[in-house]
């Protein structure tokens, strides 16, 4: 297996679905000529051509429905949003047409597209730049929601993500583009999607985590173990559909929960899988389920402030220690 | 499926519960181990947890009225289902005396069918009584409680401490276990029981002294904030004839405090295994083995409130929680601190709260609370060596407890001379208020549970 | 570049016609001379508007007995647009259109039938009773459906031509809306991906003067749709909706700008609804004396006695056609009365075309 960069395992993921299947085109701001403001999409124009890499005019709403209108007519468009700061001018495409396109048509125009690009919070780039939207679009029926935590997960779920038949929401973790792992390098590993993932086995809590927060609850389970308190951590990798049956296994091991999350507490995911695994486990815990989220507030630009607006490992260990009461 | 709620038994001894007061009503959701009812029993005033969940149906025996155990009660089940064959059941068993006194309240006449032969005999009473009865419906019989026997809280805040808290898996856990909640001590937040303390107990409960598991230590839990009590609520009893003219001819006789002293002996080798065990789990507790009679000593005063006492006057104080002094030697003299609510926490708890109030109390850092208005003290000289001695009572606590030194002794057991760590113990009773009996039978209850400290966890 | 030079000059002719607004009468005449049209063409789409107007009566009939339910928008007095553009079609070129669809779908071959049973509710709706009256879709026909965000199915008639140009298939999509769409940023973004990457779509905007109860004039800043085309360099044609014959040959033009260019042309229609903008209407923001202004030019009227002067169509062949829209029109109300509902399980199919749990 090869170590690289999640931004590289999510330019293989391309190249080989590029290659796997005409049918696929990438479209973005950005993403030919320039090669990726993240660089993600690096050295496709030169492999694939103009047709089939497409720089695309700032114009979020036209090209996120130029992509469904596409993948009614049997396309299977990759749709990059620069950031998906800027998919909420696209909403109304992506919620209206592409989430609802199968349904309100009786099964006869299915929708398969991918709409990726990076999420959640970066470096000081302020309030409009740093916002994790997997709540929004988990929300809402006929969409799938993957976020990955590893180069290896970035790689495989994207792949399965192309393939899908459904509109899927991509949503990669800016900070973590130049994070290292191994990478299978197969043609077809694949990760399918909807299938949560156990980072770490333990026993005494689980920790379920997303994205970012994988590696700061690894690290919070590092630190508790010191302490003699053994920690899971879950990934669901897939927000929606959630693999809540891999979460109540676990909640049903260890009895106390906490959840990390880079988005806001209020309405999010976190307080989702909380109030499935109350309706669905109650009985097995010991503690009440515990969210890490980020602050409840607008990210600010201030480097101080913008670290105590998103959660750290030791917010982790801290919530950990309060459901396992040591 | 519906099911009967009956009359629990609450104590060893009880033969009848009063329903002091329902905490649900009839409609209201009811889930599993949640507070149904406070039952006034012969010795305390108990919680009754559900056994099933559902909606509570009907209330059978009302506030303020008594029924024998194993008596349905109340009707727990699914919403609108039909339950008259419960309430069948109910008439048949329902005894005449209860009837009577049914008689006299008028909620009595909403109680379906049960009172058929009565309603002829009552209905000119019904019709005058109707309307002016409905809008105050209850209130009388609240009225005549309070009267009875007045529940003051000594600080306003203690109101719902005593609710008991249990995470759902300790719950669950319980409930397959047969574990009795009510000898389990929560170590959680505002002493909620978790997984932990349900697993302690069912260890416990296990009779293989011989192959102790081996113990894992754990991370101490903290003492909570959560879990801090006020001086202990109390009720005043009006005193009878016979208690006063005691009292006035021990005082004339005795002096001020007419002390009497009891003393037993008592085997400790379990208490001492048990405390090791604790600190093998918890290194950090580092529980003592006063800290383990404190323990005890509250579950007993729990068994026997005439004890858990003090004269006042015209009235005997009885206290709900056990307020223990504890003896403290300083530079400056005797004082001692209090472990409000011993009864209600676990031994960790108590270790870290005396150790942490001797601690202020050496440095003379206590405020007046903490050492004013226990309920019962507990002096110990063990430490200097002192087998037996006798302490003078601080007024106007009833009783306290003299502990002398824990020594290998021979003594005879099943036939054979055996060694066994001793320890004795004497109680000076307030003669004004305990018994001679009264006073031996504590002493009885401390005995049995100090020798075998499994007591703890079966109430 | 050559190709690009042509383009501009042929939209320059563009909005030189539209700039001259409603073409004098000579003009107009000439746009829709029949006489090169063979008569089954004709008639046939004499019959759609017939039908369509028929259907619409219906619906409203159906509506205040209940049997339909949500939003019903209908097409009544636009009839020309959809029969004359569609007619202009191959059978394989795409539609797409607004949430006042009914007569799009039935001149782009979804029969009455399954248009009035999705109306409903019924399983056997052409979209399985998921979508009513706002919802029409049908993949055999290429009616890539109904939809009902304003100017929500603008970007989506972009891609689908872009996927069109892309598989290189040389069919054409036609995307209808309202006049009322073009205020929405979709449009703008829209035309202006469409001519960039040059793609065979054809945007028409069926002018009837109000979005809802809001009239053109108050909506807009300039009174013609069409010359917003020049902004983007896009083909413009200005078309007299209410001329089913004028709208088939400015169709027949943009056809060939698609087909035969991959480019994009804008038409606007100036056409009329009679009817409120849904059933819930009470249209209080126009005068019956306005309404029956327009209904003098009524579609269905001129074409008729277009086609009498021909001597295409006589009295009898009129009546004719009335009894069998009215058969049509009957058989789908009983077909769609005598539907099943959709089963329960039809509430959780469909949401996902590979479900994972």
């Amino acid at each position: 297996m090869a170590v690289i960069t999640m931004r590289d395992a999510l330019n293989d993921a391309l190249r080989e679905e590029l290659t796997r299947d005409p049918d696929v085109f990438l479209m973005g701001e950005e993403v030919a000529e320039y090669q990726g403001a993240y660089k993600v999409t690096r050295g496709l124009l030169e492999e694939f051509g103009a047709k089939r890499v497409i720089d695309s005019p700032i114009t979020e709403l036209g090209f996120a429905g130029l992509g469904v209108g596409a993948a009614m007519a049997g396309l299977r468009p990759i749709i990059e949003f620069m950031t998906f700061n800027f998919s909420f001018l696209a909403t109304d495409q992506i919620i209206n047409s592409a989430a609802k396109m199968l349904y309100m048509s009786g099964g006869q125009f299915k929708i398969p597209i991918v709409f990726r690009g990076p999420g959640g919070s970066a470096y000081q780039v302020s309030s409009q730049h740093s916002q994790a939207l997997e709540s929004w679009y988990a929300y809402f029926p006929g969409l799938k929601v993957v976020m990955p935590s590893t180069p290896a997960d970035a790689k495989g779920l994207l792949k399965s993500a192309i393939r899908d038949d459904d509109p899927v929401i991509f949503i990669e973790q800016e900070r973590m583009y130049g994070m290292k792992g191994e990478v299978p390098e197969e043609q077809d590993f694949t990760i399918p999607l909807g299938v949560a993932d156990v980072k770490r086995e333990g026993t005494d809590a689980t920790i379920i985590a997303r994205s970012l927060m994988v590696p700061a609850a690894l690290k919070a389970a590092e630190e508790l173990q010191k302490e003699g308190i053994n920690c899971e951590v879950i990934d669901p990798r897939t927000i929606r559909p959630l693999d809540i049956e891999t979460i109540i296994e676990s909640v049903k091991k260890t009895n106390r929960v906490v959840i990390a999350e880079e988005s806001h507490p209020f309405c999010g995911v976190g307080g989702e899988i909380s109030a499935e695994i109350h309706e669905r486990a109650f009985d097995y815990l010991d503690a009440p389920v515990k969210r890490v989220s980020g602050a409840d507030v607008p990210m600010p630009y201030a480097k101080n402030l913008e670290q105590l607006a998103i959660p750290d490992f030791l917010q982790i260990v801290a919530a950990v220690k309060e459901v396992a009461y040591a | 499926m519906a099911t009967q709620v009956i009359m629990p038994k609450l104590s060893p001894t009880m033969e009848e519960g009063q329903v002091a007061r329902w905490l649900k009503k009839e409609g209201d959701k009811v889930s599993m181990g949640e507070p149904l009812a406070e039952i006034d029993t012969d010795k305390a005033t108990m919680e009754m947890q559900a056994l099933s969940a559902g909606v509570l149906l009907k209330i059978l025996v009302n506030e303020g009225e008594s029924a024998p155990l194993g008596e349905p009660i109340a009707i727990v089940g699914e919403k609108d289902e039909d339950i008259s064959n419960l309430l069948e059941g109910k008439k048949e068993r329902a005894p005449k005396a209860e009837e009577e006194k049914a008689e006299e309240k008028p909620e009595a006449k909403e109680e379906p069918e049960a009172k058929e032969e009565l309603k002829e005999a009552k209905k000119e009473k019904e019709t005058k009584d109707e309307e002016a009865a409905e809008p105050k419906k209850a209130a009388p019989a609240k009225e005549k409680e309070n009267e009875r026997d007045e529940i003051k809280p000594a600080v306003e805040s203690s109101g719902d401490g005593r609710r008991q808290l249990i995470s759902p898996i300790a719950a669950r856990m319980a409930a397959e276990g047969g574990v009795d909640l009510s000898a389990v001590q929560g170590t959680g937040p505002g002493g909620r029981i978790i997984k932990r303390d349900i697993e302690a107990a069912m260890k416990e409960a296990k009779p293989s002294p011989a192959a102790a598991p081996k113990l894992r230590p754990m991370a101490m839990p903290k003492a909570q904030p959560g879990a801090v009590y006020g001086p202990s609520a109390y009720r005043d009893e009006p005193m009878s004839e016979m208690r006063r003219t005691i009292a006035r001819r021990l005082v004339t006789s005795l002096g001020p405090v007419p002390h009497f002293f009891l003393t037993t002996e008592i085997e400790m080798d379990r208490a001492a295994d048990m405390r090791q065990q604790i600190n093998a789990l918890y290194p950090d507790a580092k529980v003592s083995l006063n800290d383990v009679i404190i323990k005890v000593v509250a579950a007993a005063l729990m068994q026997h409130p005439q004890v858990n006492a003090s004269f006042q006057d015209k009235t005997v104080r009885h206290y709900e929680h056990a307020d223990i002094g504890v003896a403290v030697a300083t530079e400056n003299g005797l004082i001692t601190p209090i472990v409000r609510a011993a009864d209600m926490k676990s031994l960790i708890e108590i270790a870290v709260e005396v150790r942490e109030l001797a601690g202020r109390a050496r440095e003379k850092k206590l405020k007046p609370e903490e050492y004013m208005g226990a309920t019962f003290s507990i002096s110990n000289l063990g430490m200097f060596g002192i087998d037996e001695f006798t302490a003078v009572i601080n007024p106007p606590e009833a009783a306290i407890l003299a502990i002398g030194a824990m020594t290998p002794k021979p003594v005879v057991r099943e036939g054979e001379i055996t060694i066994r760590q001793m320890m004795r113990a004497t109680m000076s009773c307030d003669h004004r208020v305990v018994d001679g009996a009264v006073g031996a039978q504590f002493l009885q209850t401390f005995k049995e549970i100090l020798e075998n400290p499994l007591y703890l966890f079966l109430g | 570049m050559s190709s690009q030079r042509t383009q501009r000059q042929e939209n320059a002719e563009a909005a030189a016609r539209t700039a001259a607004g409603v073409m004098d009468e000579p003009a107009r005449k000439e746009a829709s001379d029949i006489l090169s049209e063979d008569r089954d063409t004709l008639l046939k789409m004499f019959h759609q508007m017939l039908l369509i107007r028929r259907f619409e009566e219906k619906c409203a009939e159906s509506y205040s007995m209940g049997k339909i339910g949500g939003f019903c928008h209908l097409y009544i007095g636009q009839e020309a647009v959809a029969v004359g553009a569609i007619s202009a079609l191959r059978p394989d070129d795409y539609v797409i259109t607004s949430y006042r669809e009914h007569g799009q779908a039935i001149a782009k071959g979804i029969s009455p039938q399954a248009v009035m049973a999705e109306l409903y509710g019924k399983a056997t709706g052409c979209s399985k009773g998921k979508g009513g009256s706002m919802h029409l879709f049908d993949a055999r026909v290429n009616f890539m459906g109904g939809h009902a965000i304003v100017a929500g199915q603008i970007p989506l008639a972009t891609g689908i031509a872009f996927a069109s140009k892309y598989q290189e298939t040389d069919q054409v999509t036609v995307c209808f809306f309202g006049e009322a769409a073009v205020n929405q940023g979709a449009f703008h973004e829209s035309l202006n991906m469409a001519q960039l990457w040059r793609l065979p779509c054809i945007y028409l905007c069926e002018n009837n003067m109000y979005g809802m109860g809001t009239s053109a004039q108050r909506a807009m800043s300039m009174d013609d749709v069409a010359t917003k085309a020049c902004a983007y360099e896009v083909a413009a044609e200005f078309v007299d909706g209410m001329d089913v014959i004028a709208m088939r040959r400015a169709t027949q033009r943009a056809v060939e700008r698609a087909r035969d260019h991959s480019l994009p042309t804008l038409i606007e229609a100036r056409t009329y609804r009679y009817m409120g903008h849904s059933m819930s209407d009470p249209g209080k923001y126009r005068t019956r004396a306005e309404i029956e202004k327009y209904q003098e030019r009524d579609p269905i009227k001129l074409f008729r006695a277009k086609l009498e002067d021909n001597d295409l169509l006589t009295e009898g062949d009129v009546k004719q056609f009335e009894e069998q829209v009215r058969e049509e029109v009957d058989g789908a109300v009983k077909f769609a009365d005598e539907s099943p509902e959709p089963t329960p399980e039809e509430l959780t199919t469909d949401v996902y075309a590979n479900p994972l749990r």
